[in-house]
């Protein structure tokens, strides 16, 4: 048996209010490659974080215990000297620098003040010649594609001496014939006696490239699967990522009448605002009914967000073609979200802090926002009825605060959530798009907004409900759309749907068959 | 809710500083400061501090924005009106006429260039910084050998933005003045009243009795001093009708009406502004177009009250409105302030200002004073709201 490289001995780690780690083991042998492998939220990512420094030894409790030795890291530098070096998933390049700039920012080579450019370069170039890029270190990172700027990041892993390389979803923003060379790369790295750990949602990679698999459910190592054969069936992995059982978590929906199409989208495709090459959104037909819960279920990056966000008066990228119809009637939204709403068309983002809330306003003001002009008498706004519109709101949705005079910055990520749904009901509109509604917050407020969404369905309404939790797809929609790589890639009827075949719709899509 | 003594301390900081900063050059001018002649002067002095703040706040709400070439388009457009009305001899109410014009081709220009060709505002208002100051020069120099067109002749126009409404003698008490003042009292009191009665009827969060009580005194008992003063100064200038007119209405816009909102709510955050239906770009546009028109009023004024166009003329004003808004709280960030508070700013400054000439204090170490002065005075103020939580 190898040597062990590493092992994490009872890990946890709270959060106020949250065990995203609760008593993980993990363990990595030396020269192999390791993925960790659960749904959104499992807690791979806080595992990779306490393992590199992110959270500060202190914070969490148990052992990393790294080549024999205890490690109490405090920060990413920590861990770096020892040859931990982690690969987000967001690419952390500054694009206006040159690959080199960029592979020793924060590493730099040369004396004190004085950066020495010739060594600087001349390494850099050594390193992107082992990851199998000829382009220049000289070169500014935007000019090279997303498939070579991962490239370089690992380049700049390997110049900071890594001996254990972590990759979080290192292929999420890479096309298939990239994605490929980057595994073979990190098999060509393996032969060498690099130890990595890959974190991915594509089974078929984690079949290809690794030689253990270890499954995280609900903060939670489940097993730890031998693949040194590459005889690992995907099913068997599936199993493992989604082997919970359900309970009462959701509310049950009752008189579901389904009416008329309310809105149908057909052949709507999107391109890239600022890079018009890509298509973001492959020819999608949808439509949803009145009195209708719809679930577009796909991962991270699968288009859902860029699909809403265009059929909501093209709020985002540039509509190549297709036409939207409400009520059967063809209409076009110029690129305005007021029309958008005119058509009684909402939008609850998935980003409430970002792009939906304005956190340094009251209650009152956030929840007029979208109509205010409906409180309004040629432009003057009626503050009485404002008030009670917003104290009104507060009530239906039990949202909790002493005033709605309190600013919005100031609540709970549930009470916030319920502020923006309360922004988009009094808009009054035929047809909801939730955007993952129920992203970061606590089981008792998710409770809550499950109950919301029925209550607007039985009220006729049609909803849109994007997720990437598979568990409350299943519950909430009558209906399901699954999207992978900017496609729809299949619909079932929610009595139809499991989590396993879901999951097989999206891999085999993945595959391309 | 009750408020605590010390919190509405806190809440009020600025108003503090501007008292004790008042009472240290009354103080120091023996008097002087509290004189009639000398409250008339911070008025007509300072009127342009606060119709151009008024304009700047509307920028900057939108997301710290601001306005650079306010200053040099005075000197630009007070050239202009100066150039037609003495030189030309033409009509004070066409010159007007198009000075509002060429403010607004300005502003709709600017506008575009901010709100949909997304030019920085700091950037596409310094060129203006830059070649008005340059436009203005030289309309002056090619039209006059000292560099300076006088309108002392023009007097209709004079009487129109630096007259006296009722005049009457220095030191003789102005009747009409006075009574103004009183119904101006009685009116703020009474919509103190009847504000406060409509809230606790509704069962809205309201100030206590007494603290209505003792806000109403104290805001009667300074309109009734100022118009006291006035009064004994020759009565109300027409300068202070415009500088009220302009107030009132940005007052009025920012804090009833939808549009004003927008101004809020796209500087508190623009993306989630534009998804919840508001038209950003055009909120920007109107913002910069609304500061031209501003700027207009504002050269009107200051012509008004030098009674000559000069190509020193409104030299730092962007400075002087910029520092009115930050002082009043005006978040530098965008999002949140409100005219009173700017009221109290530039007030503030028009105190500095008009205190350190009656000192006779050399015009060098006045600039130094009004720096150290504005960064204390808002240290302070950060301070003891950090303080405060």
């Amino acid at each position: 048996m190898a040597k062990i490289l590493l092992e994490m001995k009872n890990i946890t780690k709270t959060f106020p209010g949250v065990k995203a780690l609760d008593n993980v083991n993990f363990q990595v042998e030396e020269g192999e490659i390791h993925a960790l492998v659960g749904e959104n939220g499992a807690g791979k990512s806080t595992l990779m974080n306490v393992l590199s420094g992110i959270y500060p030894f202190g914070t969490y409790e148990g052992d990393i215990i790294y080549n024999g030795e205890v490690c109490k890291f405090n920060t990413i530098k920590d861990s770096e000297s020892k040859g931990i070096v982690i690969i987000h998933q967001e690419l952390a390049l500054v694009p206006e620098m040159s690959i080199g700039e960029n592979m020793y920012l924060g590493n730099e080579r040369g004396r004190k003040a004085a950066i020495d450019w010739n060594t600087t370069y001349a390494e850099a170039d050594k390193y992107l010649k082992m990851v199998g890029l000829s382009e220049s270190s000289k070169v500014r990172v935007k000019e090279i594609g997303t498939g070579k700027q991962q490239l370089v990041e690992i380049a700049k892993a390997l110049a900071k001496n890594a001996k254990l390389l972590i990759l979080d979803e290192p292929t999420s923003s890479l096309n298939e014939e990239d994605s490929r060379a980057l595994l073979d790369l990190m098999l060509g790295f393996k032969k060498q006696g690099m130890t990595m750990i890959i974190i991915t949602h594509k089974l078929n990679e984690v079949a290809y490239v690794a030689d253990k698999i270890t499954v995280v459910r609900d903060g939670a190592t489940i097993e730890t699967i031998d693949n040194t054969n590459r005889d690992i069936d995907e099913d068997r992995i599936i199993k493992g990522m989604v082997g919970r059982e359900l309970t009462n978590r959701f509310p049950k929906r009752e008189g579901v009448q389904i009416g008329e199409v309310n809105l149908e989208v057909e052949h709507w495709t999107v391109r890239h605002p600022l890079y018009p090459e890509r298509i973001v959104v492959n020819d999608v037909s949808l439509n949803v009914r009145k009195g209708e819960v719809v679930g577009i279920y796909g991962l991270m990056g699968a288009g859902r967000t860029e699909l809403a966000m265009s059929i909501f008066g093209q709020s985002y990228g540039i509509l190549e073609g297709g036409t939207l119809k409400i009520d059967g009637k063809p209409v076009t939204l110029k690129k305005s979200t007021t029309d958008a709403i005119k058509h009684k068309i909402a939008y609850v983002t998935e980003d409430r802090k970002g792009n939906g809330l304005i956190l340094s306003q009251s209650i009152k003001i956030n929840t007029s926002l979208a109509n205010l002009d409906s409180l309004a008498n040629h432009m003057v706004i009626d503050k009485d009825r404002e008030y009670q519109v917003a104290e009104e709101y507060r009530d239906k949705l039990k949202t909790k605060t002493p005033s709605v005079e309190q600013l919005v910055g100031n609540l709970s990520g549930g009470n916030q959530q319920k502020v923006l749904l309360a922004k988009w009901m009094f808009a009054e509109p035929d047809v909801l798009i939730l955007d993952e509604p129920t992203r970061g917050i606590d089981v008792g407020a998710k409770y809550e907004i499950y109950c919301i969404i029925n209550d607007l369905a039985a009220a006729g309404k049609s909803v849109i409900m994007i997720s990437s939790e598979l568990p409350e797809v299943l519950a909430m929609s009558d209906r399901i759309y699954i999207m992978n790589a900017s496609r729809i890639v299949g619909e079932m009827p929610a009595s139809e749907a499991t989590q396993e075949n879901i999951m097989a719709t999206i891999l085999r899509s993945g595959r391309g068959d | 809710m009750k408020k605590s003594a010390s919190q509405i301390l806190k809440d009020n900081t600025m108003l503090i500083v501007l008292v004790v900063v008042y009472l240290f050059f009354t103080w120091r001018t023996g008097g002087a400061m509290f004189s009639p002649f000398n409250f008339n002067e911070l008025i007509t002095q300072n009127a342009y501090v606060f119709i151009l703040a008024s304009g700047m706040l509307m920028c900057m709400l939108t997301g710290g924005n601001i306005d650079l070439a306010c200053g040099s388009l005075v000197c630009f457009l007070g050239a202009i009106g100066a150039y037609f009305m003495a030189i030309r001899e033409m009509s004070p109410a066409v010159a007007i006429i198009l000075m509002l014009l060429i403010g607004i081709i300005y502003g709709c220009v600017l506008g575009y260039l901010i709100a949909y060709i997304n030019i920085p505002p700091w950037i596409a208002t310094l060129a203006g910084y830059l070649a008005f100051r340059g436009l203005g020069t030289d309309i002056l120099s090619s039209n006059s050998k000292t560099g300076s067109i006088s309108i002392k002749k023009v007097e209709s126009f004079l009487g129109i933005f630096a007259g006296k409404l009722f005049k009457t003698k220095m030191g003789e008490m102005n009747m009409v003045c006075l009574i103004v003042g009183i119904v101006a009292a009685v009116v703020v009191v009474l919509l103190n009243v009847i504000s406060r009665a409509n809230k606790v009827k509704k069962g809205y969060e309201a100030d206590s009795a007494a603290m209505m009580l003792g806000k109403s005194v104290l805001e009667a008992a300074v309109i009734l001093l100022v118009a006291y003063k006035l009064a004994l100064a020759g009565g109300i200038p027409t300068v202070m009708v415009w500088v009220a007119i302009v107030v009132l209405f940005y007052s009025f816009i920012t804090e009833k009406t939808t549009i004003g909102r927008h101004f809020y709510v796209v500087g508190g955050n623009r993306e989630a502004a534009r998804l919840s239906g508001v038209n950003t770009k055009r909120i920007m546009f109107i913002a910069y177009l609304n500061m031209a028109i501003v700027t207009v009023i504002t050269t009107w004024v200051v012509l008004g009250r030098v009674q000559a166009a000069n190509s020193t003329a409104g030299t730092n004003y962007e400075m002087d409105a910029i520092s009115a808004c930050v002082v009043g709280g005006v978040s530098a960030y965008g999002g949140a302030g409100r005219i009173p508070g700017m009221i109290v700013g530039a007030t503030l400054i028009g105190v500095i200002n008009l205190g350190m000439s009656l000192m006779n204090i050399d015009a060098n170490y006045q600039k130094v004073v009004k720096g150290v002065v504005l960064l204390g005075a808002v240290a302070f103020d950060i301070l003891s709201k950090k303080r405060a939580k």
